[in-house]
């Protein structure tokens, strides 16, 4: 192992972030303080106790997963793609590093910086309602797991796209869709039954039932049927990001 | 020969269908300083590209210092720092984090005492806190250096290093790449500044269309395609070559009023000077009195020409350039 350079990109990814500390870390927490104000206080207030729990805490860990999603993918899409961009990645390439290095580095410091985000807001939400942790170790679990999930997504996303514009549009068209509509404001037994079937296609249902799971003891789904889509993505996404790497794919003509 | 890197049978042909590189085979020798001349489109960066891994390669095998690029990739990468052709640099990093994150990519634990050398060899020093965007185009291009060397590579590439650099940087990098080069570090550059690969090189390569051309030390190389003329201005203006002269094979030129002789000047310039003081008194004995003469070399510069123009003339000396090469093997 090269131990150096993992050190030296995952440094050099998040003192990108230190750089740009107000649009990465308080863009975020203001949009989930302005989120509580609206759903949590002012529509809140008027909805009834779903599953158990004030809607205010009940949204809570569904923004977290939106932040946590959002923010691995964003964090890792942009970290490979703007040495792509700017050329300086030909470093990179010519480095004696491995692959297995690169994306350890490069997630990593991605996944990192969406946890650190992930603890910011649920710190925050602790300012607005009450909240209960049933099971830390698996809620800790899972927000690992998703981050360093959606953070090779993002890597991924970062390789593939050659131009800005897709860049921001797998995002913008995907993933956030997929997240308003997987159950973070919602259970989805509160859809019609149509729906609900339609609902179990979308993979974030999953990530944020499970979530919840390990805060209030119930989800949509069963836990270990989250824990193993989890684990899905993870396999599916390691496999197209080391096939990617290993042909050289967008990065090596 | 103690060669640093064996390229064989390196063939590249992209995805386009464009072939870069056509079977190319080359040695080059621990410690020497290898200019690679060609002309735009010629293959020289995908060569260089392919050596430090940024290109994969579609036939052929390269070492480095005995560690194959694919197979032993880490051994192999190690060794080398690569000046790219382009200014691409982090435009929000300073300077010193620059470097110490090349030093780190290569795989080198922190020694801020051989970077502070480093960084005021290259007059880096005084910036090192500057942000990469507040740089000139000539300090951008010393900090690539800098971050190429920073690992302490056995082996540096410069992609055409002084191209649209200032006089004063050019002079400052062929002094640094001498310096490495008494180091023991080989340096192979690529250029089209002919100058540059004269002034520099122990030995050059020509490529042209993907093709190595000729591989020839430099000195061997103005030697045997260098050649002479010797203009001689005369006194009073002839209009035909004495016959006394033929042996000569002169040439008139400007209406009559100079004569030009041609001649290649051998290893130790016997054959040629020496013809010089025969045709000198041949020429008195025709009544032929000169004013003035002059002779002139033949620049690297009119020999690249011929040799990438001349499809034929290339042809020939290259095959016997390169057979030159492998009896010198």
């Amino acid at each position: 192992m090269n131990w150096h350079a993992v050190r030296a990109i995952y440094l050099f990814e998040m003192a990108r972030t230190k750089r740009t500390l107000l649009q990465s870390v308080l863009a975020p927490v203001i949009t989930t303080t302005l989120y509580f104000v609206v759903f949590g206080s002012a529509i809140g207030a008027r909805i009834p106790e779903v599953e158990g729990v004030s809607y205010g805490a009940f949204i809570v860990p569904g923004l977290i997963m939106l932040n946590l999603l959002t923010q691995s993918v964003s964090n890792a899409s942009f970290g490979i793609f703007f040495p792509k961009f700017s050329r300086t990645i030909y470093e990179i390439l010519s480095a004696p590093v491995s692959h297995f290095e690169i994306v350890l580095s490069f997630v990593g410091a991605a996944a990192t910086k969406a946890v650190i985000l992930s603890v910011i807001i649920l710190a925050t939400a602790t300012l607005f309602v009450p909240l209960r942790i049933e099971h830390p170790v698996w809620m800790i679990g899972f927000l690992l797991l998703t981050a360093v999930s959606f953070s090779l997504l993002g890597f991924i996303l970062g390789i593939w796209a050659d131009n800005f514009e897709k860049l921001q549009l797998v995002p913008l068209l995907i993933i956030t869709p997929l997240t308003f509509l997987g159950g973070s404001f919602y259970s989805i037994d509160m859809l019609p039954a149509a729906w609900r079937t339609v609902s179990l296609f979308n993979p974030v249902v999953y990530l944020v039932s499970g979530f919840r799971w390990s805060f209030y003891g119930s989800g949509d789904v069963p836990v270990g049927v989250s824990l193993a889509m989890t684990l899905l993505f993870l396999t599916v996404f390691v496999a197209l990001a080391t096939w990617m790497l290993r042909t050289g794919y967008r990065l090596k003509p | 020969m103690d060669s640093i890197i064996s390229i064989s049978a390196l063939s590249k042909t992209y995805a386009s269908g464009f072939t870069a590189l056509k079977g190319v085979d080359l040695d080059i020798r621990r410690g020497e300083i290898f200019a690679l001349l060609g002309p735009n489109g010629a293959g020289k960066t995908t060569l260089i590209s392919v050596v430090c891994g940024l290109v994969n390669a579609t036939a052929g095998s390269v070492r480095v210092d005995g560690n194959d690029i694919v197979r032993d990739y880490r051994a192999a990468r190690a060794q080398i720092g690569l000046v790219p052709q382009e200014l691409t640099t982090e435009a929000f990093e300073t300077v010193w984090n620059t470097v110490c994150f090349s030093r780190g990519l290569f795989g080198k634990p922190p020694d801020p005492a051989y970077l502070e050398r480093l960084l005021k060899a290259l007059s880096l020093w005084s910036r090192k806190d500057s942000r990469m965007l507040t740089l000139s185009g000539g300090m951008k291009r010393r900090v690539l250096i800098a971050k190429a060397l920073s690992h302490e590579p056995k082996v540096l590439f410069l992609d055409e290093p002084t191209a649209g650099v200032d006089v004063e940087l050019r002079r400052d990098m062929w002094q640094l790449v001498r310096r490495l080069r008494d180091e023991g570090v080989t340096v192979i550059l690529t250029t089209h500044y002919i100058e540059e690969a004269e002034e520099m090189a122990d030995r050059i390569g020509v490529i042209a269309k993907g093709e190595l051309i000729l591989v020839e030390d430099k000195a061997v190389l103005m030697d045997k395609l260098g050649g002479k003329q010797l203009t001689l201005q005369l006194v009073v203006p002839i209009t035909e070559i004495p016959p006394a002269l033929d042996r000569y094979g002169l040439t008139l030129g400007k209406g009559g009023s100079t004569l030009v002789y041609r001649y290649e000047t051998g290893r130790n310039g016997e054959s040629g000077d020496s013809a010089i003081a025969g045709l000198l008194q041949d020429l008195a004995g025709a009544g032929i009195a000169c004013a003035d003469l002059h002779t002139t070399q033949r620049s690297l510069e009119d020999i690249f020409v011929s040799l990438v123009n001349e499809p034929a003339l290339a042809g020939e000396n290259g095959s016997e350039a390169r057979a030159a090469a492998e009896g010198a093997r």
